[in-house]
């Protein structure tokens, strides 16, 4: 079963870090992401860039309107995700507590909805 | 209708009694869905009600339930997997068809049973989801019962059970012991939620009722049940705990039914048997030294229901337990009581300051029982005005019936007003 795991993380935290510290948060993904694709549980991930760089899509009436930034404004923002095959929540969550976003920020662990069979397959 | 047969019919009734939970935990790995398993278990015991009393009770009366039942679930799902050819009614049959095991495995048995409570106190559920599941599908409450239990609208209840067995199917919650790194937080969690359900039981936080006996009673059954199944301290520490308190609860109240302090209480009305079995689990709890929190409390409570008057009580002892208590269990509330054991066990003054510079610090500003403490220290000291004056602030927090009369009271009196 596929669960997304999203990272919400303060955006600032970046700007304030050392460089060094910077550098080693770097590590840590790069570090989670192969052992992921070792174990085989790797399906995805990606980190997104600042929410200030996100723009939100409304189609009303038929006309499209645009706005500048992300849908909910909060303090934590959607950082980036992994999209991660587990074979239940438990082993999902605890992919998710190693991840190193879900100390400081927080991690939402997702099932995505598994397509049906079509009936003549 | 023959003697024999409403003998059996007897026997049945109390087969679902003892053993419903059981088939139905052993149901719910063998179909892989909570809401199958009740389905199946209900066409069982029917299964069981027309077919007994015709061909006699079968040898082994619980194995026979659990094939009964799932049996029917098989060929339900045969065919609805024939009517709607969706993946998970076929994935659901091809599961449960593969892991066929004997059921009257012992060792497996229980498994199923830890399953059960594991996944219902699963902490990706809510907690008033975990309290209304284990409620419901391990103590088999009806949703009615329940719901007038935590004085909740009976839809509102049925919602929360309905949403959790979503979850517990969407997301995948598996049905299994946690692994051994895992248990002990795991554990806790199921602890918690059946603590939640004594103490709603025990200090009913709405309405006018003191005790609702009966959440205590299954809190205490399903207690002594993961005990049984799962032997470990602060099991122990927990099912003590309970007992000590239930021990009180004839006690509690005045016969016009109001509530009682401790040091108001007839002692002779405390349940010497219950006090006696607590005693003894919390001392069996402490030697295994792996002291947890509900151990720490129930040790606390053992003190108190050792002691043959409130001014036998030996304070100085609890001081001590809280100081431990404390560093486990760092809260706000393990600091306001252990702050009236040290006014107690030492002077009221000491006792006072600490109980002013946790208020200050504002978590319990509103905690009525904080304020009531705050009263009988400064009603200790002789500052009469400013004790009526805390009595009515916790009178206006507490939410109970029977409380606020009694602070009312403590109130009055001081003012020399109606006692």
């Amino acid at each position: 079963m596929k669960y997304l795991c999203l990272l919400y993380a303060d955006e600032s935290m970046w700007a304030t870090m050392t460089p060094e510290d910077a550098s080693q948060m770097v590590a840590e993904y790069g570090a989670l992401t192969a052992d992921l694709k070792r174990s085989g549980h790797y399906v995805g991930g990606a980190q997104l860039q600042a929410s200030t760089s996100a723009t939100t899509v409304r189609v009303r009436g038929g006309k499209t309107l645009n706005t500048d930034g992300p849908f909910i404004e909060t303090k934590e923002q959607l950082a980036g995700y992994y999209l991660v095959e587990a074979s239940d929540l438990n082993e999902a969550l605890s992919i998710a507590a190693r991840i190193p976003a879900s100390r400081g920020g927080a991690i939402e662990v997702r099932p995505l909805v598994e397509a049906p069979v079509p009936a003549n397959a | 209708m023959t003697d024999a047969t409403t003998r059996t019919r007897d026997l049945i009734d109390a087969l679902y009694r003892s053993d419903s939970r059981r088939v139905l935990a052993t149901l719910v790995r063998l179909l892989g869905d909570i809401d199958a398993a009740e389905e199946a278990l209900h066409d069982a015991f029917v299964c069981a009600m027309e077919q007994w009393p015709r061909d006699g009770v079968p040898d082994n009366p619980r194995a026979w339930l659990v094939s009964a039942g799932r049996f029917r679930a098989i060929d339900q799902l045969r065919r609805r997997a024939v009517l709607d050819r969706s993946r998970s009614a076929m994935e659901l049959e091809a599961s449960s068809l593969a892991e066929l095991r004997p059921v009257d495995d012992d060792a497996e048995e229980i498994d199923d049973r830890l399953r059960l409570i594991f996944t219902c106190c699963h902490p990706a559920l809510s907690v008033d989801a975990q309290v209304a599941l284990t409620l419901r599908t391990i103590a088999g409450l009806t949703t009615e019962e329940i719901a007038s239990a935590f004085l909740v609208p009976a839809p509102t209840l049925a919602q929360r059970i309905v949403r959790a067995k979503s979850k517990i199917r969407d997301a995948r919650i598996p049905y299994e012991i946690p692994e051994r790194d895992a248990l002990p937080d795991r554990l806790d969690s199921v602890l918690s939620v059946l603590y939640l359900v004594f103490n709603e039981g025990y200090s009913a936080t709405h309405g006018e009722a003191v005790v609702r006996a009966d959440l205590c009673a299954e809190a205490i059954r399903l207690t002594r049940l993961v005990g049984e199944l799962l032997p470990d301290p602060e099991v122990d520490g927990l099912l003590a705990l309970m007992l000590l308190h239930d021990s009180r609860r004839h006690a509690r109240t005045d016969d016009a039914g109001e509530a009682l302090l401790l040091r108001e209480q007839d002692r002779t009305r405390w349940d010497r048997a219950l006090i006696a079995e607590g005693v003894r689990l919390t001392e069996r709890a402490i030697s295994s030294r792996r002291v947890g929190a509900f151990t720490l409390q129930a040790a606390i409570a053992a003190v108190h229901a050792e002691a043959e008057s409130a001014d036998a009580t030996d304070w100085h002892q609890i001081v001590g337990l809280y100081d431990v208590l404390l560093r486990v269990q760092p809260s706000p509330v393990v600091r306001l009581n252990r702050a009236v054991a040290i006014g107690l066990a030492r002077d009221a003054g000491t006792a006072l300051a600490l109980i002013d510079d946790l208020l200050g610090e504002g978590e319990l500003a509103s905690y009525a029982p904080a304020h009531a403490a705050r009263g009988y220290l400064l009603e200790q000291l002789d500052r009469t005005a400013e004790a009526a004056e805390a009595y009515g602030v916790a009178r206006d927090l507490a939410v109970q019936g029977p409380q606020k009369r009694h602070l009312d009271r403590r109130a009055d009196a001081l003012r020399g007003g109606p006692s």
